[in-house]
C-alpha cells in the first residue's frame, strides 16, 4: 500500500466534483422540502436526467445543450409527480417511490443504445496564468461551467430563500399551506413550481455523473446518489450552505475511498465501497438526535375544502 | 373546472375497482409504448399475459409463476403491515440478500453433512438474518428517531456490497476453480430447497408465501395487533390515545416484513437460484413495494397481484426472446402500474365534479 | 342615515348535502360595528369567506359603497380594503412576527421599515409586540395582535373578525374592545362575529343573526336582552342543565407535584401541578387556549408517562401506567380534538368503538376482536346520546362535529369511569348537543364519579363545574369552589395572579 501516492490538491480539486452531482440534486430537494412537499423520487429523475443530458450531448456533441436537456427531462419526471400528488392527492412516500422505479425503467430503455459510447467532453475553465497556479489553480480555477453553476445555485436559493418574497411565501406554504392558503396564496401553483425546480436540478445533477463524473452511460449509474442527497437535506437542516457542506463531504468520503482503493489499502474493496452509505447513516443517526428543523407541512396532502 | 370533493366514507366501489382499471390503463399505455418501440402492441400484450398461462409452453411457465409469484408475495405481506401502519420499510431488497447469505452460509458451513435438520436451519438463519438486517432502522428509529426510509434504503447497497464479498470470498466455492459464486445448493440434498411435487414449482416457499397470507388476513381481520396497525396508519395521534406502543409497533413491522424477506431470499437462493453469486438478486424486494401497493395493502389483494407481477416477470422474458422487447421496458411497465394505481386511489376518497369557476 | 359600506343582497351558497349560506341580505355601515351572532354549522363562517374572496357566492350579490363589488381572491378583497382576522389557520409558527405580516400584505416594505411600522401601529392600538419573535412561541392573545396589526397596516375600511375572544382572558378582552373602539372611532367598519351574547351587547351598534343558513333577524344588541338573542339564534327555548345537590366523597384522583415536558415543539411545558378531585365532583379547569390543556390531557389519559407517585387514582399511585391501564382501573379520557386524537376519521363508528372500549367492555378475548361485541356497544353509544347517523358501519368523518362529540363523550361515558378527563368537551358544538353533552356530564357526576373538564367556555364551567381552578403557562391555580367566584376574579386566575393577589382585589 502507498498512500503518499495520494495526491491532496487532485483529492480535493476531484472532491468538487464528485460531490456536485449531490449538491445539485440536494438543493433542489431542498426547495422541494421547504414548500413542504417531499419527493423520494430524486433518484428516479436523477437517472432519467443522467440519460437525457447524455443522449442529447452525444447527439449534439455540446455537453452544454445536454445538460439543458438533462434539467429538462427530470423536470419533466418531475411532473408525473405533481399530477399524482398535487392534482390526485396521493401519498407522497409512495409517489415518490414509484417515480424512482419507473425512472430507473424509462432510462434503462431510453440508454440502450447508448452503453460502451462516449460523451463528448465538456470544456474546463482554463485562464491562463490563473488556473496554472499551484494548489489554488486546479482546486478552484479549472474545472468545468456546471460545477460553477451548482455552486452559484446554492448561493441563489440561500438569497432567495432569506431575502426575497418569493421564499418567503414558498417557506410559508411549507409551514402551513391551510394558513397560506386562508391568505390567499396558490398552494398548487407554488408546490408544483418547487417540485418542478426540484426535477430540473436532479436531472443536471444525473448529467453531471453521465457526462462529467463517470463520463459514460451504464444502466442504474446514479447508485443510490438520488437518496444519499436526500438524506443531505435533511443533514443540512434545510440550510442552503450546509447542504454544500455536506455534499462535499460525502463528496470527500466517495473519492478518499476511491484513492484508497487505488492505493490498494489492506480493506477489501466492497467494504470501502460500502463506506459512503454507512457514513450517511451515522449522520442521519447523530442528527436525528438534536430537535427538528423540517418544514412543519413536509408531507401533509392539501386539499382546499369548501 | 374539474374539482374534487372529498367523499363523506370512503368508496367500497372504488378501492375494488381502481386496480382493475389501473391494470386495464397499464395495458393500454404499454401497448402504445411497445408500439413506439416497433413491436405489435396486441402481439405483445398477449405474449406477456396470455402466453405464459394459456400459450403453447403453458406447461412450462405455469410453474414459474408460482417460483416468481412466491418471494414477491412473501416480501409484500410484510411490507404491507409497515405500510398500513405508515412505517416504510423500503430496503426489502437487502433484508432478502442478507437473510439469503445467512441461510446459505449455514448450508456452507457444514457442507457435506447432510441431516434432516439443515433445510430448517437454514429457514430459521434466513429469517432472522433478514430480521437482524431490518432491526438496524428499527432500532435507529426508536431509539434516535432516525428516518427508516433513508436507513432500510441505504443499507440495500451495504447488503449488495457484501453480497459481493462473500461471492467473491468467504462463500466461494473452493472447487470452483476461482471463479465468483458459492457451491451449487442444488446439488446439496439436505440444503436444496427442492419442488414439493416434481413439476409444478411447487417449493416450500410457496407454502410459506400463502402461509403467511393467511396468517396477515386473520391477523389484520381478527387481531387487536392488525386493529392497531390500521389505526396507526389511519391516525397516529388516535393511536397512541388508544394505548398503542408507537415503539412496539415499528420493531414488530419492520421485524416481520425483515423476516419474511429474508426467508424469501433464502428459498430463492437454496432453490430457483442455488448458489450465492453476486447477481443472484433481481429486485423482488422492490417490485414487492409495487405489489403490496397493487395489492391495496391487503393480503388477497397482495396475493393476486403477486399472481399478475409474476405474469409480467414471465411474459417479459417470453416477449424478450420472441419479440425483442428490452427487459427494461418490462421493468417502465411496472412502474407504470404503480403510477396509475396510486394516481386512480384518488377516486375512493373523492368524487370528480365538474364546476363553474371557483375562487382559490 | 349614511349609505351603507357594505351591501349583501341574497346570497346564496350550497354545499353538497347543505345550503350553507340561503338568500342572506344585510347592510354595513361606516363607523359600525356589526355582529354576526349565529350557532356553529349556521353559515357565519361561509358568509365571511364569500366577502373575503376565498367563496364564490352561488347567487346574489354584494355593493361595496355602491359599486358590485365580487372578490374572486383574497388578495382583492384586500386590494378594495377588507381585512380579516381568522379564528385560526392563519399564521406560520416557525417564522417571526414580521414575515408573518409581510405575508398578509401586497406590497410589503423592506422588512426593517415594516419592523419599525408595526412597532408604531402596535403602541398607537395598545397592543404591544416585538417584530422579530417567532410568532411559535407566543401566547393566544399576542398571536391574535399579529393578526390584528397585520389587518390595521392595510388601513382597512372592513375589518371581519372572527370569534376574536375566543382566545382571550377577560383583562385581554377589555383591552381588544378598546382598541375596537378606537378603530371605530376612525371609522373603520368591524363586522364581528360571535356566539357570545354579552360581548355582542358591550360591543356592537347592530347584530344580524343567521341559523342554518338563514338570516332570521336583526336586532341593536344593547336595547335586546341576551336570552332574547340567544333564542333568536337557536330558534327553541333552552333548558339549561339540571345539578342536583350532591355529596362529594373521597379524594378519587390526586396529583402531586407533577410536572411535564410537552411533546410538541410549541407545546407548553406543565410545572409543578397539585389537583385533588373527589368523588362526585366536577372540576373545572379553565385558561386560554395553549397554555397546557393539551398536556394535562395527555397526562391524565397517559399518553405522557409520569413518575408513579405524581397521579394517584383511588390512593394507587398510575403516573407510570399506559392508557389500557388506567382504563382498566376506571381512568376514562376524552380528548379535545375529535378528528385525529379522540378518534380515527377513516375508521367505521365500530372501530372507533373499539378504539378506547375494548379493555372495559371485553371487546377483545386472548388478543383477538370480538366484532359483534364491539358493533352492540357502537350501536349502545348510538342509541344512547342519540347520534344521528346511518349505522355504526359509518366512518367517523362522515359525522357533524356534534354528534361525533356525542359518541365521544357518549362512548366514555357509557364505560361507567371512576374518573373522566374531558377537554372542550363542547367545543364547535350546536346549542343542543352541547346541552346534552353537559347533561350526561352532572349525570356520570351524580352516580358518583369524578370530573375533570377542561374548557376555554367560561360560561360552560361556571354551569356545570363545582370548582374551578385555571391554567397559566403550565401551572394549574389553586381550586375554588365556583360558587363564590366573581368573573374579575377568574380573569386574574386565568392571567396567572394566583393565592394572595386574587385577596385583596
Amino acid at each position: 500500500m502507498d498512500l503518499s501516492a495520494i495526491n491532496p490538491v487532485l483529492l480535493i480539486a476531484s472532491l468538487m466534483v464528485a460531490a456536485t452531482p449531490i449538491l445539485l440534486a440536494a438543493i433542489g430537494e431542498l426547495v422541494v422540502e421547504k414548500a413542504g412537499v417531499l419527493n423520494l423520487g430524486v433518484e428516479g429523475m436523477m437517472i432519467v436526467g443522467a440519460i437525457c443530458g447524455f443522449a442529447i450531448a452525444v447527439n449534439t456533441g455540446s455537453p452544454l445543450v445536454g445538460f439543458v436537456a438533462a434539467a429538462i427531462g427530470g423536470a419533466v419526471l418531475s411532473l408525473l409527480f405533481v399530477l399524482l400528488t398535487q392534482v390526485a392527492l396521493a401519498n407522497q412516500v409512495a409517489s415518490g417511490l414509484a417515480l424512482t422505479l419507473f425512472g430507473l425503467g424509462l432510462s434503462a430503455l431510453m440508454g440502450q443504445s447508448y452503453v460502451g459510447v462516449k460523451p463528448p467532453a465538456f470544456a474546463k475553465l482554463d485562464i491562463p496564468g490563473i488556473s496554472d497556479l499551484p494548489v489554488v489553480g486546479p482546486i478552484l480555477f479549472s474545472h468545468d461551467l456546471v460545477l460553477y453553476f451548482g455552486l452559484a445555485l446554492v448561493a441563489a436559493v440561500w438569497a432567495v430563500l432569506k431575502f426575497t418574497r418569493a421564499g418567503l411565501i414558498l417557506r410559508a406554504v411549507g409551514e402551513s399551506h391551510d394558513a397560506a392558503h386562508a391568505l390567499g396564496y396558490k398552494v398548487v401553483r407554488i408546490r408544483t413550481m418547487a417540485i418542478l425546480f426540484g426535477g430540473a436540478c436532479a436531472g443536471m445533477g444525473g448529467a453531471y455523473i453521465s457526462l462529467v463524473r463517470v463520463p459514460q452511460w451504464t444502466e442504474g449509474m446514479t447508485a443510490g446518489v438520488g437518496w444519499i442527497a436526500l438524506a443531505l437535506v435533511v443533514f443540512a437542516s434545510w440550510k442552503p450552505w450546509r447542504v454544500l457542506l455536506g455534499a462535499y463531504l460525502f463528496g470527500g468520503i466517495t473519492v478518499l475511498q476511491l484513492n484508497l482503493q487505488a492505493a490498494g489499502v489492506a480493506v477489501p474493496v466492497e467494504y470501502l465501497a460500502m463506506s459512503p452509505y454507512v457514513i450517511t447513516i451515522l449522520v442521519l443517526v447523530i442528527l436525528s438526535q438534536q430537535k427538528s428543523s423540517a418544514p412543519a407541512a413536509l408531507g401533509r396532502i392539501f386539499h382546499a375544502s369548501q | 373546472m374539474i374539482v374534487l370533493e372529498k367523499r363523506p366514507q370512503p368508496s367500497k366501489l372504488w378501492a375494488y375497482g381502481t386496480p382493475v382499471l389501473a391494470v386495464l390503463l397499464t395495458m393500454i399505455f404499454g401497448g402504445l409504448l411497445f408500439a413506439a418501440l416497433g413491436k405489435n402492441p396486441v402481439d405483445a400484450i398477449r405474449t406477456i399475459f396470455f402466453d405464459p398461462v394459456f400459450g403453447e409452453f403453458a406447461f412450462y411457465y405455469r410453474p414459474q409463476l408460482l417460483v416468481k409469484g412466491a418471494p414477491l408475495v412473501l416480501i409484500a405481506i410484510g411490507l404491507s403491515l409497515g405500510f398500513r401502519a405508515g412505517i416504510w420499510n423500503i430496503g426489502a431488497e437487502g433484508q432478502y440478500i442478507i437473510g439469503a447469505l445467512c441461510g446459505a452460509g449455514v448450508a456452507l458451513a457444514v457442507y457435506p453433512l447432510e441431516a434432516f435438520w439443515l433445510f430448517p436451519l437454514m429457514i430459521m438463519a434466513g429469517a432472522l438474518g433478514g430480521w437482524a438486517w431490518a432491526m438496524i432502522p428499527a432500532f435507529l428509529k426508536v431509539r434516535f428517531g432516525t428516518n427508516e426510509i433513508l436507513v432500510s434504503l441505504m443499507l440495500v447497497y451495504v447488503a449488495e456490497q457484501l453480497l459481493a464479498s462473500m461471492a467473491l470470498g468467504l462463500l466461494r466455492n473452493p472447487d470452483g476453480f476461482g471463479f465468483p459464486g458459492s457451491r451449487n445448493l442444488q446439488q446439496y440434498p439436505s440444503a436444496h430447497n427442492a419442488e414439493l411435487i416434481a413439476g409444478t414449482g411447487m417449493h416450500l416457499g410457496v407454502v410459506f408465501a400463502l402461509i403467511a397470507v393467511i396468517f396477515a388476513y386473520v391477523l389484520l381481520s381478527r387481531h387487536m395487533l392488525g386493529f392497531q396497525i390500521k389505526l396507526t396508519g389511519a391516525a397516529p395521534r388516535a393511536a397512541k390515545f388508544a394505548g398503542v406502543n408507537p415503539a412496539r409497533l415499528i420493531l414488530v413491522c419492520l421485524g416481520t416484513s425483515g423476516a419474511l424477506a429474508g426467508m424469501a431470499g433464502l428459498f430463492e437462493v437454496a432453490g430457483p437460484a442455488g448458489q450465492v453469486s453476486i447477481d443472484f438478486n433481481v429486485g423482488y424486494g422492490f417490485t414487492a413495494i409495487i405489489v403490496a401497493f397493487l395489492g391495496r395493502l391487503n393480503p388477497i389483494g397482495i396475493l393476486l397481484a403477486g399472481g399478475l407481477m409474476a405474469l409480467t416477470y414471465i411474459g417479459g422474458e417470453i416477449a424478450q426472446g420472441q419479440l425483442g422487447l428490452p427487459a427494461a421496458a418490462i421493468d417502465l411497465f411496472q412502474g407504470m402500474l404503480l403510477f396509475f394505481l396510486l394516481a386512480l386511489d384518488v377516486l375512493t376518497n373523492y368524487r370528480i365534479r365538474l364546476r363553474k369557476g371557483e375562487a382559490a | 342615515m349614511t349609505a351603507p359600506l357594505l351591501s349583501l343582497t341574497g346570497l346564496t351558497k350550497a354545499y353538497p348535502g347543505v345550503v350553507a349560506n340561503d338568500d342572506v341580505s344585510f347592510d354595513i355601515r361606516p363607523g359600525e360595528v356589526h355582529a354576526l351572532l349565529g350557532e356553529n354549522g349556521a353559515g357565519k363562517s361561509t358568509l365571511v369567506k364569500m366577502i373575503y374572496g376565498l367563496v364564490k357566492p352561488d347567487s346574489g350579490q354584494m355593493l361595496l359603497n355602491g359599486v358590485a363589488f365580487a372578490p374572486t381572491e383574497p388578495r382583492a378583497a384586500r386590494a378594495d380594503g377588507i381585512a380579516m382576522v381568522f379564528q385560526h389557520f392563519s399564521l406560520f409558527d416557525a417564522l417571526n412576527v414580521a414575515e408573518n405580516i409581510a405575508l398578509g400584505m401586497e406590497m410589503p416594505p423592506p422588512m426593517r421599515d415594516l419592523a419599525r411600522q408595526i412597532r408604531s401601529v402596535s403602541e398607537t392600538y395598545g397592543l404591544p409586540l416585538d417584530p422579530y419573535r417567532t410568532v411559535g412561541d407566543l401566547s393566544a392573545g399576542e398571536r391574535q395582535r399579529v393578526e390584528i396589526i397585520r389587518c390595521l397596516l392595510q388601513d382597512p375600511k372592513l375589518l371581519i373578525m372572527d370569534e376574536p375572544t375566543s382566545v382571550l382572558t377577560p383583562q385581554e378582552v377589555q383591552i381588544l374592545f378598546e382598541t375596537l373602539r378606537k378603530l371605530k372611532s376612525e371609522g373603520t367598519s368591524i363586522l364581528y362575529i360571535s356566539h357570545k351574547l354579552e360581548e355582542i351587547r358591550a360591543l356592537c351598534d347592530q347584530a344580524t343573526i343567521l341559523r342554518l343558513g338563514k338570516n332570521v333577524g336583526a336586532c341593536v344588541p344593547s336595547e335586546t336582552s341576551a336570552r332574547d338573542m340567544a333564542e333568536m339564534m337557536v330558534g327553541t327555548s333552552l333548558q339549561t342543565p339540571e345539578r342536583s345537590g350532591r355529596a362529594f366523597g373521597e379524594p378519587a384522583i390526586e396529583l402531586s407535584g407533577l410536572s411535564a415536558a410537552s411533546p410538541s415543539e410549541f407545546g407548553t411545558a406543565l410545572k409543578n401541578i397539585h389537583l385533588s378531585v373527589r368523588k362526585g365532583e366536577v372540576m373545572g379547569i379553565g385558561g386560554v387556549a395553549g397554555n397546557g390543556q393539551d398536556e394535562l390531557l395527555a397526562v391524565l389519559s397517559g399518553e405522557i408517562p409520569e413518575p408513579s407517585d405524581a397521579i394517584k387514582l383511588m390512593g394507587q399511585p398510575i403516573g407510570r401506567l399506559g392508557p389500557n391501564q388506567r382504563r382498566a382501573l376506571g381512568l376514562l379520557a376524552a380528548p379535545e380534538e375529535r378528528l385525529g386524537h379522540a378518534a380515527a376519521p377513516d375508521m367505521s363508528l365500530t372501530e372507533n368503538a373499539l378504539l378506547t372500549g375494548a379493555v372495559r367492555e371485553g371487546l377483545t378475548s386472548g388478543g383477538f376482536l370480538r366484532w359483534s361485541a364491539a358493533r352492540g356497544f357502537a350501536e349502545n353509544i348510538i342509541q344512547a346520546f342519540d347520534v344521528r347517523t346511518p349505522g355504526p358501519d359509518n366512518a367517523a368523518r362522515a359525522l357533524s362535529g356534534g354528534n361525533l362529540q356525542k359518541f365521544v363523550i357518549g362512548r366514555e361515558v357509557l364505560q361507567r369511569p371512576e374518573v373522566l378527563v374531558v377537554n372542550q368537551p363542547t367545543w364547535g358544538v350546536d346549542a343542543a348537543a352541547a346541552a346534552a353533552i353537559r347533561q350526561a356530564l352532572l349525570d356520570l357526576a351524580a352516580k358518583g364519579a369524578a370530573i375533570i373538564v377542561i374548557s376555554q367556555d367560561l360560561d360552560e364551567l361556571m354551569e356545570i363545574a363545582d370548582s374551578f381552578a385555571a391554567l397559566n403557562e403550565g401551572r394549574l391555580s389553586a381550586p375554588r369552589p365556583t360558587a363564590e367566584l366573581s368573573i374579575d376574579e377568574i380573569g386574574l386566575m386565568m392571567g396567572g395572579a394566583h393565592g394572595m393577589e386574587v385577596a385583596h382585589v
